[in-house]
């Protein structure tokens, strides 16, 4: 598998570290209540088909990455810098 | 038809014309008293055990594909009671004490082997954690030896020990862990359920849970609509959909993890081998075939086949440790997939809906848990309450920070 860094072009996948869901990107806010902390720390989506989640360009520019990619097929479909996003 | 010595041998006298299939092939029933979700070892091995503990035999296992032929047929084959942290000490220790009685009891050849299992240690501080666990092993009253380099030299002469990367310093042998045939446990125990009446029904992949004022009512199916007064899910990898059937978002993620095969061979390791310095463990089967595994893909995934990198990491792994296999020919590689809970350890629980119970969450460790998962599943069914062994496998525990996590790496999905 290769992902495509915004900033670095196509690079094979042993250069990232996945993290996990894009859950990861709506961190509670401080006195959120704990089911919200469960929410975001545990509780997934786990689709099988097309998936939204995060991965960091460890060995490359350092950037966390927002990867649309399928479960199934393993196909990508968009890479973008998490950084750049509007929210 | 019981199986047996004498019986092998008048079959063979008379040309093998008497035997018969191992299961019936039933149409489903309009209703049933439980239905269960998924024929995988767990959900076959919860059927057996309701219909035999709890004299529950209006049952049906029902498997969107063949029997066994999801995660049960496809992993490498450990069993094992070496975990350290109560609540998962207790359950595997009662889940190899059932493997150790269940041939007998199945009457079912599912060729369990104790050839002992050894995790080799390379540190000072992983000498420690395995004395460590090793000492919970045996207040377990399981089995634990921990051995030197010179002790481990004996049992396997031909790893590395003189490479300076990683030196190996010693190991932890559980001589009750060993291995077993994946694909006999499934088949011993859909005999063993067939026998007291529990329809096996294939090709029948469950599309909706029925649910009327949060009371479960039966699963609609590829086959028709099914009425059940209690439910259980037992799917593994595919835990969140057909959880999401019933409302639930579960904590789990579906991962991939690849098993790897050789040509056969004479027989030159006789335990279950890992390494301690990256993912590897190896056993040989008995039909002489190096069994081997390491890490997941890392990423989720519902493909049933992985990526190059972990092939390769596998086998540098491999190669590092035991340079003699170097020649061996990989015959066959392939994936199941993992249902990855945040803490490693499984969920065997009610849910919020009356009368429907999950069973999942058993990451790459779930086939040595087949016994004892579907022992409490059935009891959890049967009785409501939840076995003493699995009481902790609570669903809520991660809300409420109750988290079983064995090798303390944190709460995220593919870390375990
Ligand atoms: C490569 C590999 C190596 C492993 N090595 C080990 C090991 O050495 N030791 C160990 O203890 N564990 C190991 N495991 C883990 C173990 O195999 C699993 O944890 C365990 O088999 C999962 O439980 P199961 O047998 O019930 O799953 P499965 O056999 O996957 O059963 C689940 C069943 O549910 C069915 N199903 C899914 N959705 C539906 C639906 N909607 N309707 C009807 N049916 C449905 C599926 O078709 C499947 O047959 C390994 C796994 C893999 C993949
Ligand atoms: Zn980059």
């Amino acid at each position: 598998m290769r992902l495509t860094c915004p900033l670095c072009g196509e690079r094979d996948r042993r250069e990232f570290y996945y993290y996990g869901a894009e859950d990861y990107l709506r961190r509670p806010g401080e006195g959120a209540p704990l089911a919200d902390w469960d929410d975001y720390l545990h509780l997934r989506d786990n689709p099988a088909g097309v998936t939204k989640d995060l991965w960091y360009h460890e060995a490359g520019c350092a950037q966390w990455l927002l990867v649309t990619r399928n479960t199934v097929t393993h196909e990508i479909s968009g890479v973008e810098l998490v950084a750049g996003r509007k929210e | 038809m019981r199986y047996s010595g004498l019986k092998v041998i008048t079959e063979g006298l008379f040309g093998n014309k008497g035997w018969k299939p191992a299961w019936r092939d039933p149409a489903p029933k309009a209703e049933y008293d439980a239905v269960i979700i998924g024929g995988g070892g767990h959900g076959l091995s919860t059927a057996y055990y309701l219909a035999k503990n709890h004299g529950i035999t209006n049952v049906a296992v029902l498997e969107k594909g063949y029997l066994g032929g999801g995660n049960v047929g496809r992993n490498t084959t450990i069993v094992r009671a070496n975990y350290f942290l109560p609540g998962n000490s207790e359950f595997y220790s009662h889940s190899l004490k059932l493997w150790e009685g269940l041939e007998a009891d199945l009457n079912y050849n599912v060729m369990h082997s104790q050839r002992g299992l050894i995790n080799l240690f390379h540190s000072d501080g992983q000498r420690d954690a395995f004395a460590r666990r090793g000492n919970a092993m045996i207040n377990q009253g399981d089995d634990a030896i921990l051995l030197d380099r010179e002790g481990v030299r004996e049992h396997l002469p031909y790893l590395d020990f003189e490479q300076t990367r990683f030196p190996i310093y010693g190991g932890l042998l559980h001589p009750r862990g060993g291995s077993a045939r994946h694909d006999a446990v499934a088949w011993g125990y859909a005999r063993g359920a067939d026998r007291r009446g529990v329809d096996l029904i294939q090709n029948c992949e469950v599309t909706g849970i029925d649910i009327e004022n949060g009371v479960v009512k039966g699963v609609q199916t590829t086959r028709g609509a099914i009425r059940a007064k209690k439910v259980g899910i037992v799917v593994a990898g595919r835990s969140s959909q057909v959880a999401a059937m019933a409302g639930m978002r579960l904590p789990i993620e579906s991962h991939v993890l690849q098993a790897f095969v050789t040509e056969g061979l004479k027989p030159v390791i006789d335990h279950v081998v890992s390494f301690g310095m990256g993912h590897f463990y190896i056993s040989q089967s008995d039909k002489g075939g190096l069994v081997f595994g390491g890490d997941l893909d890392f990423y989720a995934s519902y493909a049933a086949r992985g990526n190059l990198p972990m092939v390769e990491h596998v086998m540098e792994a491999g190669m590092t440790l035991m340079p003699m296999i170097g020649r061996a020919k990989v015959l066959r590689s392939w994936g199941g997939i993992m249902d990855m809970s945040p803490d490693g350890s499984p969920v065997i629980d009610k849910t919020h809906v009356e009368g429907l119970f999950l069973d999942c969450g058993w990451n790459y460790g779930g086939f040595k848990a087949v016994p004892a998962s579907g022992w409490c599943m059935a009891h959890l069914m049967a009785t409501g309450e939840s076995h003493e062994v699995a009481r902790k496998f609570r669903l809520d525990r991660f809300a409420t920070g109750h988290l079983l996590d064995e090798e303390g790496t944190g709460s995220q999905h593919n870390l375990h």
